[in-house]
């Protein structure tokens, strides 16, 4: 049986809300789910102020209203699900380690801020710093999945070590900007400085863009992996094309200021079939 | 028991628990595939010499890769769980990577328990290669000269059973083949068996040990060869002057019986006397196909 929360006052001001996920609701009556305490500004609250409680729940959490002041929604969870059912605020499954987060409309900057394992999925648009580091933090996502079906603003995954990322739409300037590992894919235009300070990561943009002078032009090549990925989003939702899966893409080597061992995959055309 | 006129033997083929991972290769084309796979079986007909089994599977359609390329399932069988990871590192690091335009994926994704075989063949790739992960599976890139080879991280390695077999005994040599080859075609359409001797038929099935030379660890099955009948205590009716073996390894029990099963009914054919089996007295392998009981489709091997 799921559970669900509906947002009935608005808060005026932020509303940290880490207590929005599957673990913490799960076995508590609505009442005692109504006095777990969270942040309203800078004043300790209780959740009961602000949602109308149902059930209790067995592991899947579904959040109604215009929650775009609602962070940390599903913040260090582990397992379950959590579905929005609308708009959600900053920090989206921040920390989490496991489970799903799905958030039916837009999100805000840094969905699913130094997260581990699990899945986001955002079907609207996103803010900025996608799966990035927090500022003044060493790295931003060490695994699981992000998948924005719109558009994300700057800086996606910033500092990232390990994981997917994948934008359906636009993502703004600095995508994969000093990111350690791990997979940036997008599917509409690409900003300026992709990958820039990055050391073993791989961006994947199907449209041209301009790179930093730092990158190398190494060869024009169908990269069997990325068929993998490009299935397994196909899968997730996201409008992969037959050219994009069997294409050929542009590798250049990145970033010659750091370890060099980076890439950006261009896709280039669809002639992928004709190659080895 | 008599199955389309030929006697089915009352006795079981007598087979033992090896270990056993799955390989799916993957290629541009259906033929390089199996180009890769032919290489990477190849040499492996027996544990005895080989120390290793292994066989083409059968074929994959697109649908059923994780590439959605045409590829080629592969079983691979060792006697224990020591010896498979050097097999394979070796077999496909110098039979699929060195294959144009191949991958090579695990076929049993959801066993626990896991050889590191990509994690060891990465090092090919001096340092230049990189891992991915997609969806809960690790798989590396290693750099060659045409591009990248892609492998899975780890394999997964299970139990299997090796050793089914059975032994056709015919009126002449051509009898004996044709009715060996309409067995190993009707075993191609089973799941989860391979048949490693060449063709999928051995001529030469062998005893344990020697009665002449002290180091010889298997021997020609003189009971059975027709030029012996009369030098040595002869298994052969009167009548038979050919025998071909059938060698089956399988993921299970049910899929080696099953596979049995099929083939004994394509090998009852004209010219064809007996189906017997080998075994050892019962007293080595823990696995026994009573060839009558599979037949009658009884529940499986005792």
């Amino acid at each position: 049986m799921s559970l669900t929360l509906t947002l009935q006052t608005p808060p005026t001001v932020p509303l940290e809300a880490e207590v929005l996920s599957p673990a913490r609701l799960a076995g508590l009556s609505a009442r005692d789910a109504a006095k777990l305490s969270v942040i309203h500004g800078n004043q300790r609250a209780d959740l009961g102020e602000f949602f109308q409680i149902g059930d209790t729940a067995d592991g899947e959490l579904h959040l109604t209203g215009d929650l775009t002041r609602v962070k940390l929604i599903g913040a260090g969870m582990a397992e379950g699900r959590v579905v929005v059912h609308g708009p959600a605020g900053m920090h989206v499954g921040a920390g989490m380690t496991g489970g799903e987060i799905v958030v039916e409309g837009d999100a805000g900057d840094w969905v699913g801020l130094e997260m581990s394992g699990g899945r986001i999925v955002v079907k609207g648009n996103a803010g900025h710093m996608v799966g990035g580091a927090p500022r003044g933090g060493s790295a931003g996502m060490r695994g699981g999945e992000i998948i924005v079906l719109g558009n994300v603003g700057n800086e996606t995954g910033n500092g990232m070590r390990r994981g997917l990322i994948a934008i359906g739409g636009d993502a703004g300037d600095f995508a994969g900007v000093n990111a350690i590992a791990g997979t940036v894919v997008v599917l509409g235009q690409i900003g300026w400085r992709a990958g820039a300070g990055m050391k073993r990561a791989s961006i994947v943009s199907m449209h041209p863009a301009e790179l930093l002078p730092t990158f190398t032009y190494d060869c024009t090549y169908a990269p069997l992996f990325l068929r993998l990925y490009l299935r397994h989003l196909r899968g997730l939702g996201l409008a992969v094309a037959d050219a994009q899966v069997n294409g050929l893409y542009q590798r250049w080597s990145g970033d010659g200021v750091e370890l060099n061992r980076g890439e950006v995959l261009l896709f280039q055309s669809a002639d992928g079939a004709r190659e080895g | 028991m008599l199955v389309q006129g030929v006697l089915i033997d009352d006795t079981f083929a007598e087979a033992f628990t090896m270990r056993v991972a799955r390989l799916v290769i993957t290629a541009r084309t259906p033929r390089w595939a199996r180009e890769a796979a032919l290489k990477l079986t190849g040499f492996a007909t027996s544990v005895i010499g080989c120390k290793c089994e292994a066989g083409i599977e059968r074929e994959l359609s697109e649908g059923e890769t994780p590439d959605a390329r045409p590829g080629t399932s592969v079983l691979f069988f060792t006697m224990d769980k020591e010896s498979l990871p050097p097999q394979l590192i070796s077999r496909i690091g110098q039979t699929v990577l060195t294959c144009p335009t191949t991958a090579c994926f695990d076929g049993l994704p959801d066993v626990p328990d896991r050889l590191p075989v990509g994690k060891a063949l990465r090092a090919f790739g001096d340092g230049f290669q990189v891992s991915k992960v997609v969806g809960e599976r690790r798989f590396w890139r290693i750099p060659v000269m045409e591009g990248e080879f892609l492998v899975a991280e780890t394999f997964g390695m299970q139990k299997g059973v090796g050793g089914g077999n059975f032994l056709i005994l015919a009126e002449h040599a051509d009898a004996a083949l044709g009715a060996a080859e309409a067995a190993v075609a009707a075993i191609a359409r089973q799941p989860g068996v391979i048949l490693p001797f060449p063709g999928g038929v051995v001529r030469s099935g062998s005893k344990v040990g020697s009665k002449r030379y002290k180091k010889m660890v298997a021997t020609t099955n003189d009971a059975f060869c027709p030029t012996l009948r009369g030098v040595t205590e002869s298994q052969l009716p009167a009548g038979v002057n050919s025998v071909l073996e059938i060698v089956l390894d399988g993921t299970d029990a049910p899929a080696i019986e099953g596979a049995m099963r099929e083939g004994i009914r394509a090998a009852c054919r004209p010219g064809v006397k007996v189906i017997t089996a080998g075994n050892y007295g019962g007293k080595l392998g823990p696995h026994h196909f009573h060839l009558r009981r599979i037949m009658n489709g009884a529940a499986g091997p005792a």
